[in-house]
């Protein structure tokens, strides 16, 4: 996809039409517009505390989960407002899943990790193919498949990451939310699960929030640079500065904030 | 970096600024240790002073006897099998009713309710009420569930006894469900929920089972509670003298400790003796009791 093709909102898996979050009376991020065509690698890269991961929950309806979250603006998930009366957000969060900061896998069995997800939503199939599918998407089946029976809890970090890669893969979304999925793991972990973000591009579109400007660049198709600036209440307030092609943002942005933040001469 | 010569003094890396005092901290470690040691040691010291006096008591006349015979004007003669009964049927009905009810209503007010004045309110009173005399409880049995709904309880008995036991521990159990449940990482729940899980999917599946554990302490000091109680069940009117065993809930009955008191209470040192084998009854129950809830929250937490 080039950026001269005019896109249609049906290349896009999800819209975002200036969305505001707020926890409480703090308003965290504001005016976020933000379009993420379908089948790529979209990274949201920027400062601590700017509000890469209030926006990535933005996308499943997490906030909702959050007392005092507000979320202001339109989004819209294969063209449906995700905030009407015929969006069901547990049937959203099925279609578009999440891999969080820390790695949190149930305190269950590997199996029961990945077999959880797929039997509340009525999968039909084999679920031992399912399972061993899921985690060789994953890339650790190698490491576990002696082990399905043990706690998810006696994987080392990496590998609970990327168990929970897998668990997120095995109900099939559309599209995979993913947070600093990598900031717990070794460059070698690191870099099959951007080898497996690669893969799963075919199928899924993958929306990735990274401090790593290297990943953000190897990996990413797009990437939107969040910054925040500080509020005449005190507090700090996120936006979007740019978003466009990844080389574009890297090689030549239009923002001199983006300029610096991706050189590493930030602050 | 031109600003190296007006560095302030705290930073230079000559001046000692940190000042261990390994030794100290040690000594204070083994100063806590000590007192820890102590406590410790003065608690079971307590226990087996109690536990070695009754047992020199009572296991002379702990014999099979004892446990299968009805209690009797002559000591020799008398067991304590109503009362052994009793206290099974009511901590049956104890743990059957205060187990779903009070876990439901902890479940409730932690994972459901909003959090607003009144389930503030709500939660300070539940705190209080576990510490209301057990006396109350039995006036409240007594006027509640002896008479007002005498029609289901049938008056003074296993159940109206059972029923008064669980308002007394509900509370305890509610407080600790709660904690339990509060106990529980967000990270689990949000785990669930981004799979695409409905609220009680995310409850049933992975908060219940991560909590029971703490759950079931909360079980174990409640009925422990609940199988020494005497007072609430002598205001509702159990009888201290049972020559039949309960043979439903809506039997009358009698229980251990009742059973106990009423020996206690008696001039001859013979009845003495057999309150002290009753005593050696009630710890076993109470063990069993206690063995299971923590087989069970063993179980739980071997799976994490
Ligand atoms: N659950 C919450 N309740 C209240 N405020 C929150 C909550 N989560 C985030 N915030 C606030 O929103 C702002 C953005 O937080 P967010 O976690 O989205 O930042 P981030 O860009 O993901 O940072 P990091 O790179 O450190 O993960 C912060 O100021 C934070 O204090
Ligand atoms: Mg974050």
């Amino acid at each position: 996809m080039q950026d001269t093709i005019v896109m249609t909102s049906t290349d896009f898996a999800i819209q975002a039409e200036k969305v505001s979050v707020s926890y409480g009376s703090t308003l965290a991020v504001k005016d976020v517009f933000l379009d993420i065509p379908k089948n790529n690698i979209v990274a949201l890269i920027g400062p601590s505390g700017c509000g890469k991961s209030t926006v990535l929950r933005c996308f499943n309806r997490m906030n909702d989960l959050i007392p005092g979250a507000r979320v202001e603006g339109r989004i819209t998930f294969n063209g449906q407002d995700i905030h009407s009366k015929q969006v069901d957000p547990v049937q959203l969060r099925r279609q578009v899943g999440m891999v969080f900061q820390r790695p949190n896998p149930f305190p269950k069995s590997i199996y029961e990790n990945i077999a959880f997800g797929a039997r509340i939503n009525g999968y039909q199939g084999n679920m031992d193919e399912l399972v061993e599918r899921s985690l060789r998407g994953a890339a650790i089946w190698d490491e576990v498949k002696d082990k399905l029976k043990e706690s998810g809890l006696s994987l080392s970090g990496g590998q609970q990451q990327r168990l929970c890669i897998a668990r997120a893969i095995a109900i099939e979304p559309e599209v995979i939310l993913m947070d600093e999925p990598c900031s717990a793991l070794d460059p070698i972990s690191t870099l099959r699960v951007e080898e497996l973000m690669q893969e799963l591009k075919q199928k899924y579109t993958i929306i990735i929030v990274t401090h790593n400007m290297q990943q953000a660049s190897r990996t990413s198709d797009y990437t939107a640079f969040f910054n925040a600036r500080a509020t005449e209440q005190g507090g700090k307030m996120g936006y979007l500065v740019e978003y466009n092609r990844t080389e574009i943002i890297f090689q030549q942005p239009s923002q001199q904030d983006t300029q610096e933040y991706v050189s590493g001469r930030f602050g | 970096m031109a600003v190296q010569d007006n560095q302030p003094a705290a930073l230079d890396p000559a001046a000692p600024m940190f000042k261990p005092n390994v030794s100290g901290r040690y000594k204070l470690d083994r100063i806590f240790a000590a007192l820890a040691w102590g406590a410790t040691a003065i608690a079971i010291a307590v226990l087996v002073w109690l536990i070695l006096t009754i047992l020199i008591d009572g296991l002379g006349s702990l014999d099979w006897q004892f446990i299968t015979s009805f209690p009797s004007r002559k000591a020799e003669r008398a067991g304590i099998l109503p009362a052994l009964v009793g206290t099974l049927w009511i901590m049956g009905v104890v743990a059957f009713v205060s187990f779903p009810l009070g876990v439901g209503a902890g479940l409730f007010l932690e994972e459901f309710a909003e959090d607003n004045w009144f389930t503030q309110l709500v939660e300070i009173n539940i705190s209080n009420l576990a510490g209301v005399p057990s006396i109350i409880y039995g006036l409240l049995g007594l006027a509640a569930f002896v008479r007002l709904f005498e029609s289901v309880t049938n008056g003074r008995t296993i159940l109206s006894g059972g029923l008064t036991l669980v308002l007394l521990i509900l509370p305890v159990i509610i407080v600790a469900t709660r904690e339990a449940f509060r106990a529980v990482p967000d990270s689990l729940r949000w785990a669930g929920y981004a799979l695409g899980a409905t609220k009680w999917e995310v409850i049933w599946n992975h908060v219940l089972p991560s909590a029971l554990p703490g759950i079931m302490t909360g079980m174990i000091l409640a009925l422990s509670r609940a199988i020494g109680e005497t007072a609430p069940l002598i205001a509702i009117g159990a009888a201290a003298f049972i020559p039949f065993l309960p043979e439903g809930l809506q039997s009358q009955f009698t229980v251990l400790p009742i059973q106990i008191y009423n020996w206690v209470g008696r001039p001859q040192a013979e009845f003495h003796d057999i309150a002290a084998s009753g005593i050696i009854v009630l710890m076993a129950v109470l063990l069993t009791m206690n063995g299971v809830a923590v087989y069970i929250r063993n179980r739980f937490q071997k799976t994490r």
